[in-house]
């Protein structure tokens, strides 16, 4: 029984010897022993050939599902005057006015919003074109064949026993190095090495944690890294983007005090780093804010602020819309595009089914997180274009940049109900439309119709 | 989550949904996945409030009729049966469809049937009627509050006099029809729906 007791410290010791020196001191560094990138090409290859085991196994059984990726409808295209005086071209109704017919623009409309919607699919996971051999995706294969189940099985033991444990230890280190590491820093009086010891800190812990991920990313464009008084602003998939982007250079982060866990990072983050916290009564406050932000750019020397200008998680398909706020501060705009692999892993955090804790878990389960993270040029507001404008020229750039669908909706959706206004919008087009203000109906219909009469 | 719906259906739902509807073995699973993540209370039927949660509906001028469409009279939930055969009214009409001879039951996606569903959309009451009152009712919700009451009266008039021919001031279904007889009702009033 001793012996059995000793040979278990023995491994034990042995684990913390490997975890601690061949995974955490090179990440503290920012080495890599390249193991990560060989795991990465292995599940590649992996992954490649379970597609084609799934093919096979698609022409040979017909009950197995067709992925469901290419979507249900396909849209009319157009704006609703276009389609509108198509309806129209048929009938004998005079160029700008009501008839019958109309409604069945709004209708077809309707049902296809029904049938298929932007917005409801963009906070639920993102489905993948092939399976990824994780049963938690929206389509699993893995009773096709015997060695596709046995492929799975392998998988399911790596993940839970390998490296789920190595991750949160690797992640527990990072976390308490981060909360003890700036809580020592923040001690010290206010100086030069206090900042250069500051951001040495968070670095070195969002490496360690990083690769209590598994987290491959691949940064492009460094030259347009954001630079001291200016502001970061990139699109929001899951809190790990924070983790992601800090990985190459410290940030200033603006959001709201948490409670939990969360709460204990944030305050001991601040004692070393001035980042931006709310409490939440303040947050309502868009003034307050607003100066807040102000004053830390104003100070050149202060890192850049780092914000999610969503507001909300989306599931990495598209980009939605961008809140004017930080649009409002005179400030160079840093714009960062951060696109997930999804075959590795869903990173989306659906903060209405999970909770924080069981999200990591998740991804801490998962293959391994594989990003790229694009550095957009730096921007400015323009002569003549107000803080709205300027958003939404920023969020285009990061969506095309990231491959991503570009959308003007608001992402509050997630919680709350369309405002009235966008409804107004729609009224108020159809009504220029049977008023006639702008004829929709080209002349040559208009002969037409006076034929048919 | 399309595995966990595609095994809630069971095979002979699907057969009689496509019996009824006209819909594709893959298209009812793939339109059962879509319901089932409509449905939030994930009791196997959906409420007003399921559709109104979509945003680009809640916008939709006319969403509030087109949701009513959904229900049957007096009801207040829709099941996946109810809600496919709403839907096979926006299926295109195919080709071999218009050849064969008429079968016994008019398609859900027929001509008529498609007219029939916009009919409604202005008949509010029910009474196979579209009365003044009723035809300013869904003009309000089309243009909001950008036109006035003389102005929204005025073309009501004129639409219900250029449409009415028995004089009793209301539009019927047939004279409705008769108004639309050179729209292209099969192309308006039809989703592509992929295969």
């Amino acid at each position: 029984m001793d012996d059995l007791w000793c040979v278990a410290v023995a491994i034990f010791q042995l684990w913390v010897f490997v975890v601690v020196f061949f995974i955490m001191f090179p990440a503290m560094f920012g080495l890599s022993l390249g193991v990560t990138g060989v795991y990465i090409q292995i599940l590649v290859k992996i992954l490649e050939w379970a597609t084609v085991r799934i093919q096979r196994g698609r022409q040979e059984q017909s009950s197995v599902p067709v992925p469901l990726h290419t979507g249900i409808i396909e849209r009319a295209s157009g704006s609703m005057q276009e389609q509108m005086g198509q309806l129209r071209r048929s009938q004998p109704t005079a160029a700008g006015e009501f008839c019958l017919s109309d409604a069945m623009y709004f209708c077809k409309k309707g049902l296809e919003s029904i049938v298929d919607d932007q917005v409801t699919q963009l906070f639920s996971s993102e489905e993948l074109a092939s399976w990824n051999l994780l049963t938690r995706t929206n389509q699993n294969f893995y009773y096709i064949s015997l060695r596709l189940t046995i492929i799975w099985g392998l998988g399911v033991f790596v993940r839970y026993c390998i490296l789920f444990p190595l991750r949160i230890a690797l992640a527990i280190i990072g976390l308490s190095w981060l909360v003890i590491g700036t809580t020592v820093v923040g001690f010290l009086p206010e100086c030069s090495v206090k900042n250069w010891l500051s951001e040495l800190v968070h670095l070195t812990c969002y490496r360690i944690c990083a690769r209590g991920l598994s987290a491959t990313i691949h940064y492009h464009n460094k030259e347009n890294r954001p630079k001291k008084g200016g502001i970061c602003v990139a699109n929001h998939t899951t809190p790990i983007d924070v983790v992601i982007l800090a990985n190459d250079g410290c940030y200033a982060m603006v959001g709201q005090i948490h409670g939990g866990l969360m709460g204990v990072i944030q305050r001991s983050m601040v004692r070393s780093c001035p980042h931006v916290w709310f409490e939440r009564s303040e947050m309502k406050d868009r003034h307050t804010v607003t100066s807040r932000l102000r004053d830390h750019i104003a100070a050149k020397t202060k890192l850049p602020i780092l914000i999610f200008p969503e507001g909300t998680c989306v599931n990495n398909t598209s980009v939605m819309m961008f809140k004017k706020g930080s649009f409002e501060i005179e400030g160079t705009i840093y714009p960062v595009a951060i696109k997930y692999d999804p075959r590795f892993g869903d990173a989306f955090w659906n903060s209405s089914k999970y909770n924080m804790v069981s999200y990591l878990l998740r991804m801490m389960t998962s293959w391994a997180i594989v990003v790229n993270v694009w550095y957009l040029p730096p921007m400015t507001i323009q002569d003549g274009e107000d803080a709205a404008q300027f958003a939404n020229r920023v969020k285009s750039a990061i969506a095309h940049q990231g491959g991503l669908l570009d959308l003007s909706w608001d992402g509050e959706l997630k919680r709350g109900k369309v405002k009235d206004s966008l409804k107004e919008e729609q009224q108020k087009i159809y009504s220029k439309i049977i008023v006639g203000q702008n004829g929709i109906a080209p002349p040559e219909t208009c002969s037409q119709r006076k034929e048919d009469q | 989550m399309g595995s966990r719906a595609s095994t809630l259906l069971r095979e002979e739902e699907i057969d009689e949904i496509k019996k009824e509807t006209g819909f594709s073995h893959s298209q009812i699973t793939r339109l059962y996945s879509r319901f089932t993540s409509l449905d939030k209370g994930e009791n196997g039927t959906l409420s007003r409030e399921d559709f109104q949660r979509i945003p680009e509906l809640a916008i939709n001028p006319l969403g509030d009729r087109i949701i009513n469409a959904f229900f049957p009279e007096g009801e207040d939930q829709v099941n996946f049966k109810g809600f496919m055969r709403t839907l096979a009214h926006f299926r295109p009409i195919e080709d071999n469809e218009k050849n064969k001879n008429p079968p016994p039951n008019e398609p859900l996606n027929s001509r008529t049937n498609k007219l029939l569903f916009a009919f409604r959309l202005y008949d509010l009451d029910r009474d196979d009627k579209i009365s003044r009152d009723e035809l300013l009712q869904v003009l309000r919700m089309m243009v909001g509050v950008n036109i006035s009451d003389d102005q929204l009266g005025s073309i009501a008039d004129r639409t219900i006099q250029e449409a009415d021919t028995n004089g009793d001031n209301c539009i019927s279904f047939q004279e409705f029809m008769k108004v639309l007889e050179k729209v292209d009702v099969e192309q308006k009033m039809s989703i592509r729906f992929l295969h």
